[in-house]
């Protein structure tokens, strides 16, 4: 039989040659292709444009054009159509970084920050040799070395944690978080994968308990309760309880994040240790929680970047960090103008955004670092 | 089959047995761990519990519920619920609750555009759709939400004019200033109002009956049947008529401006407008990453497939690529629905009415710390256990059945 005829899709004759593509390099077929591709794309393109035009207009008016430099009071931002009010920054500067410290004794917080980054740099970069020395030095004789600075002892002034304020009490709650809650957080974790079930619930329990409830009403807790937990006659720090308080809401969360890491590492690296006759903690601290805490960074830096946002609800339970600074000075009628406000969040967001978005950026440059074992 | 024991070697015990010491063996271990633990939490919950007791004795602090029921005497700026002058401080808590819910719900549908704008826009070929959208998430996210309704409260709502001067985008009938939003309310007939909401009610019903009845014929014959337009006509269709028969029973009220504040109307207030905007704009720069990472967990393949049995883009993407992104993206999805409502609770910071603002200004006024904070957390916890419950049953119901 001849199929001829029913193999329609046998081309018998040429096509005519198509002309020859229009230009697919340069900047012209650049934006064909990437703004104006369809009319719908070109809609939206010149959508975007418009909005992007307008936050960058909005800011960059607000805050170089029609912003005011100079001056020693509101005085002068008080005046119509002023803009970002710089000199209430200047004046208010030390204060946003140190809160109400006594200005004499500010060479002590001063001299924390310079040690904190003078341990924490080496630490993060991976070619600077004695790494185990400069942990060391960083997670167990820095914080007695800053809390002696800062609240004094040994000769020097005492300074109540009450006056701590600003950038240093920002960085004290999330670091003391960091730092307490990992440790906690492995051992969670464990607990939840345990199989000992008094271990295991107890662990869920406590995981699933701080990880339903808000942060603030942890807080709350922390301050109004912690005080009534405590043998009469001891008093709690009023820093101490919500550093409590969020070390434990941040565990939580982290015993979530490395159990995912924990489920992750195939049942053979568990069976290898053992054949090894490696006891359980050995098998754990050496041969599967580095695999497990690898493939969790991402998860644990959003722990931490939502650790160190969460620090400003602080303020409700009346600690002055950073953004309590920047709120408390809002009322100063020396410097109560319409635009010191919007400048006092200005400067608290780009702060923030700045140790946000870099740890972001390091934490995906670490894992990429480290992203070696998975790929054949 | 036992082995020869080593563990005498450690010098325990001249036992010489081949079976193993009994404090090296693994169960009897296990037991030893479980009751060292069990013990040292109960004896810390004995201590915490008689520390408190001894502590609120010497404040003369009253225990229990009781106060519940005692005059609250205060006022609340929002009061979606009857809340007249002599209630109670059980009463103020309910208003809590219920203002809670309703920023948590229109939050999440806001926050839930936003997010899937531009979970959509960063995955756009329009580089300037996709660069924004990029700009928006990591901005937005990486400054703290605390700040973010500061903003809006302090810097944006509050610095609006003031009644005399009223934004009025629709003159006479909305009025925008420093005490709110003031917009027309919707005064109905009692007749008009049940037929709106049987029309409403019968219109689902009709709704879900259609598209029961069209799938059934589908699989049946193989002929499909436009269920989604004809529920939406009937949902839509049926309140309208119902207003309609009704004759019409539906006034607008537009507020009046007089010389200080604006009067009548529907009031929309600045710390409302403030949460209820920072919470969608924050939560929608992580539904927009949820989103972006669903889509993309779908393989190219899958579209390549649907292309080559002749699928148009639209039904594509509606049977093929969403359903598929759907199970990767829900489970987080609910997670960051439940982190908003649990983060409706800085309210506190603006004065918003929400449960945790009430709570503390009850705590505040009697003192009753561990009652309140115990109240907030039944409500909170309970929410997440309904929240998780429901992920659960989603999961289970949408997950890959594999062989």
């Amino acid at each position: 039989m001849r199929s001829d005829a029913l193999l329609g899709f046998v081309r018998r004759e040429m096509l005519q040659a198509s002309p020859p593509p229009r230009s697919v390099v340069g900047p012209v077929a650049w934006m064909r292709k990437n703004l104006f591709a369809t009319p719908l794309d070109t809609v939206l393109t010149v959508i975007g444009a418009a909005l992007f035009a307008w936050v960058v207009w909005t800011l960059v008016d607000f805050a170089i054009l029609r912003a005011i430099w100079t001056g020693t009071s509101g005085e002068a931002c008080r005046k119509p159509g002023a803009g970002a009010c710089w000199p209430y920054v200047q004046a208010y500067w030390k204060q946003f970084v140190f809160g109400r410290y006594p200005e004499i004794e500010r060479w002590r917080p001063t001299l924390v920050f310079a040690l904190f980054a003078v341990l924490l740099v080496p630490l993060m970069i991976p070619k600077v040799p004695f790494k185990r020395l400069n942990a060391i030095l960083f997670f167990l004789v820095f914080p007695v070395v800053a809390t002696i600075l800062l609240s004094g002892g040994f000769g020097l002034v005492h300074v109540e944690t009450t006056l701590w304020g600003g950038l240093l009490v920002t960085l004290i709650v999330a670091v003391t978080g960091i730092v307490a809650s990992l440790p906690l957080g492995v051992l969670l974790a464990l607990g939840r994968r345990s199989k000992l079930p008094v271990i295991r619930l107890l662990s869920i329990i406590f995981i699933e308990f701080w990880r339903g409830v808000p942060l603030i009403t942890v807080l709350f807790m922390a301050s109004n309760m912690l005080p009534l937990f405590m043998p009469q006659g001891v008093e709690v720090d009023k820093l101490v309880r919500p550093l409590v308080g969020v070390s434990l809401f941040t565990a939580a969360y982290l015993a979530e994040v490395i159990r995912g890491g924990l489920q992750a590492i195939p049942k053979g690296q568990y069976e290898g240790a053992m054949a090894l006759g490696l006891s359980y903690w050995k098998m754990m601290g050496l041969v599967v929680m580095p695999q497990a805490l690898k493939l969790v960074i991402p998860g644990i830096v959003n722990s931490f970047i939502s650790l160190f946002k969460d620090t400003t609800l602080v303020l409700i339970v009346s600690i002055f960090d950073l953004l309590g600074m920047i709120q408390s000075s809002r009322t100063d009628p020396n410097w109560f103008a319409p635009s010191t406000v919007t400048t006092g969040y200005l400067v608290a967001a780009l702060t923030f955004f700045v140790f946000c978005f870099g740890m972001s950026r390091y934490s995906q440059w670490m894992e990429r670092r480290l992203n070696t074992g998975h790929k054949r | 089959m036992s082995t020869s024991s080593n563990a005498g070697t450690s010098g325990a015990g001249p036992s010489g047995s081949a079976k193993v010491t009994w404090y090296y063996d693994p169960k009897v271990r296990g037991v030893i761990y479980q009751v060292i633990t069990l013990g040292a939490v109960v004896a810390l919950a004995a201590i915490i519990i008689h520390n408190t007791a001894v502590n609120l004795a010497s404040r003369n602090i009253a225990q229990g519920y009781g106060f519940l029921t005692t005059s609250a005497g205060f006022d609340l700026a929002m009061t979606p619920i009857d809340f007249p002058r002599d209630a109670t401080y059980g009463r103020a808590i309910m208003v809590g609750l219920v203002n809670t819910l309703l920023v948590a719900a229109i939050g999440i549908i806001f926050a839930s555009l936003f997010g899937f704008l531009a979970g959509v826009g960063r995955l756009s070929q329009n580089y300037l759709i996709s660069r924004v959208s990029t700009i928006y998430v990591e901005v937005c996210r990486n400054v703290p939400l605390l700040l973010q309704i500061f903003f809006w409260y302090f810097a944006v709502l509050q610095v609006l004019p003031n009644p005399r001067n009223s934004v009025e985008p629709i003159p006479g009938w909305i009025f925008l200033n420093n005490r709110g939003l003031f917009l027309p309310e919707v005064k109905l007939t009692e007749a008009t109002g049940w037929a709106i909401l049987g029309g409403l009610v019968v219109g689902v019903i009709g709704a879900i009956a259609v598209s029961r009845w069209a799938r059934q014929r589908q699989i049946a014959t193989g002929a499909q049947f436009p269920a989604g337009k004809v529920g939406l006509a009937l949902i839509l269709g049926l309140p309208i008529l119902g207003l309609v028969v009704t004759g019409l029973g539906l006034t607008l009220v537009a507020p009046v401006k007089g010389g200080f504040n604006v009067a009548g109307g529907t009031r929309v207030i600045p710390e409302f407008a403030a949460l209820v905007v920072a919470l969608s704009v924050y939560t929608g720069t992580y539904i927009a990453e949820i989103v972006r990472a669903g889509i993309l967990a779908v393989s190219w393949g899958q579209t390549e497939a649907a292309r080559s049995l002749g699928l148009p883009n639209g039904p594509t993407l509606r049977l093929i690529i969403i359903p598929q992104a759907m199970r990767v993206i829900i489970p987080p999805l609910t997670n960051q629905y439940l982190n908003l409502t649990k983060n409706s609770s800085l309210a506190v910071a603006i004065g918003f009415p929400d449960l945790v603002y009430v709570g503390g200004t009850v705590l505040n006024q009697t003192g009753q710390a561990i009652e309140i904070i115990a109240i907030w957390m039944a409500i909170y916890l309970g929410l997440s256990v309904a929240t998780s419950v429901f992920m659960n049953w989603y999961n289970a119901r949408v997950a890959i059945v594999e062989r």
